[in-house]
């Protein structure tokens, strides 16, 4: 069991790219990761491709699924030269199919992607639809009429400053950011749309809404656990947290077990502090 | 430039709930402070104030120069104080100064400066030629809401923490001692002069003491309290928002003289320790 590998932008990855002839599946590479082809060698047959990491963080591997489960190491990966696997690489085309490499780090600063859920505040309204605050670079659009159940006659009236849960639908760096309340394909909500009432909080960690997000949210059950009254919450992947209970006092100790775990970690929330929050 | 949104509907519309049941987001009850973490730097005269989030550095420097010729037997305090984007992203330009900015200068000049809490003729070295300039630098770290109460403990702070050179004047004669042939002296320092904010909002009685950033976006007036620790009272400020009644500014006047009181204790307990861990002497 090797270490975990810490990168840094600009490091490349001893991975080994499955060659354009073979019939290799193809690998994923995640967030973070990116392929670089040098255009200067492309068509004389040299390619000269890497694999570089343009974020900070620990270098996240999740084997193929040819390859036996003994093998598989989530979170870890094996520093081997580009050599030694070249030989192996025929063998192992078809064992690497649904290879995935990634980089998991922290940070504040929300990139926008496509397919990610944020919370937004409306900040202005125009006749097609609205500008909204993700907590991004810059503002990105909701259509009037990406939401469910609208037509033209009937379109939602959101005020400025209204939070919304949406998707991210288009996400370029040379192009507004565009948002969408609705599945496309389904028309349904999908639990998109306004978010009433409750409280949000603001300049969270990625890392700790990532957390959230995952099927089994170690951070979620924690609270689950601690905390004995209902509530609800929507994570966004721009770092913005909405929380919502019964009474306020309810809600704000949610808020402060939230602050906590995202300055401490899951040690913070022991059952001590929260304890004495005086619920 | 960026200018500050409003505080979304939802949060905006809790907050208010939340306080009209005297409860603050942070789980503080209405009139108590936030943690405060006093650090000094290696040199005298360096400290770092931190009220929750807000941190604040305040630094000190002297130098001689020739005293203004209504006031030969005084020496000068300047204060510099700067609000950069460092603080928040919504304190634009430097050099720029918004309406907020000049508020914490005056009022940060009001308590610490024009006070008299330093005494300026004790920086006298011959009158007339020569005095102490004292340079008091205000740099706003991070702003998390009021800046000026932990702007004002970190002057006070400093001017106390600093050790100005020692001075032997023969005739018209002036000697300025290094730090390896005399102890630096202390500055005379009458009192401390301590700031209390306190933020009220629409249709709630109780106002609440040390807003943070969010609290302050929502408050609908606010009054900054300048007190010493042996309850005078120096600086009422109270600049536009609704209006408050007699009773209710005497009630402010009231708690925060606990507070101060408070406050001061813990300002007094760490320059104690942190000049135990000096060593000021010449062998």
């Amino acid at each position: 069991m090797s270490s975990p590998a810490v990168v840094l932008p600009g490091d490349a990855l001893p991975l080994s790219l499955p060659s354009t002839s073979s019939a290799a599946a193809p690998i994923a590479l995640g967030p973070g990761v990116l392929h670089v082809v040098d255009k200067r060698t492309a068509g004389t047959g040299a390619r000269g491709e890497t694999v570089v990491a343009v974020r900070a963080g620990v270098l996240g591997y999740l084997a193929g699924k040819g390859v036996k489960r003994e093998q598989q190491q989530e979170g870890g990966v094996e520093m081997q030269g580009a050599g030694a696997e070249k030989e192996k690489e025929k063998e192992k085309g078809k064992a690497r199919a649904g290879e995935r490499w990634w980089i998991e780090g922290n940070g504040k600063r929300y990139l926008p992607a496509l397919g990610e859920s944020v919370i937004g505040i409306i900040s202005a309204r125009h006749a097609e639809g609205y500008r909204v605050d993700i907590a991004s670079s810059s503002h990105a659009s909701l259509d009037a009429l990406a939401f469910e159940g609208a037509t033209k006659r009937n379109k939602p009236n959101l005020k400025v400053g209204t939070l919304v849960y949406a998707r991210v639908s288009l996400a370029h760096k040379d192009m507004e950011t565009e948002l969408e309340c609705v599945n496309p394909n389904t028309g349904k909500g999908e639990g998109f749309g306004e978010l009433k009432e409750g409280f949000l909080l603001e300049g969270l960690s990625l890392g700790l809404c990532r957390n959230l997000l995952r099927p089994t949210s170690p951070i979620l059950d924690r609270l689950s656990a601690l905390l004995d009254f209902p509530f609800e919450l929507a994570t966004g992947t721009n770092g913005r947290v909405w929380v919502k209970a019964a009474e306020a006092r309810e809600t704000i100790v949610l808020a402060r077990c939230l602050a906590r775990a995202d300055a401490e970690g899951l040690a913070g929330l022991d059952k001590g502090w929260v304890e004495g929050l005086g619920v | 430039m960026p200018r500050e949104a409003d505080v979304n509907l939802s949060s905006k519309a809790f907050v208010t709930s939340a306080l009209a049941q005297g409860l603050r987001v942070d789980g503080r009850s209405p009139l108590e402070l936030r943690e405060l973490a006093i650090s000094f730097g290696r040199e005298l005269g360096n400290v770092t104030i931190r009220l929750g989030k807000t941190t604040v550095l305040a630094h000190t420097s002297i130098s001689l120069a020739a005293p203004s010729p209504e006031r030969p037997y005084e020496g000068t305090l300047a204060v510099h104080t700067e609000l950069s984007p460092m603080a928040s992203p919504f304190h634009d330009q430097i050099g720029r100064a918004s309406d907020e900015e000049v508020l914490l200068t005056r009022m940060v000049d009001k308590a610490i400066r024009r006070s008299g809490a330093v005494d300026r003729e004790a920086l006298c070295i011959v009158a007339g030629e020569k005095v102490w300039a004292l340079t008091l630098t205000l740099h706003f770290l991070t702003d998390d809401g009021n800046l000026l109460d932990a702007a004002v403990l970190a002057s006070i702070l400093s001017l106390k923490h600093f050790r100005r050179p020692d001075v032997t004047v023969v005739g018209s004669e002036v000697t300025v001692h290094t730090e390896d042939e005399r102890v630096p002296v202390p500055l005379a320092i009458h009192y401390t002069p301590i700031c209390i904010t306190f933020a009220f909002f629409e249709s709630i009685p109780q106002p609440i003491l040390d807003p943070t950033h969010l609290e302050t976006q929502l408050a609908t007036s606010f009054l900054n309290l300048a007190l010493t620790p042996q309850r005078e009272l120096l600086v009422v400020s109270k600049t536009g928002g609704s209006p408050l009644e007699g009773d209710e500014v005497m009630c402010c006047v009231g708690w925060a003289v606990e507070r101060v009181r408070e406050v001061n204790e813990r300002i007094e307990k760490a320059l104690k320790e942190d000049l135990q861990k000096r060593v000021l002497e010449v062998r």
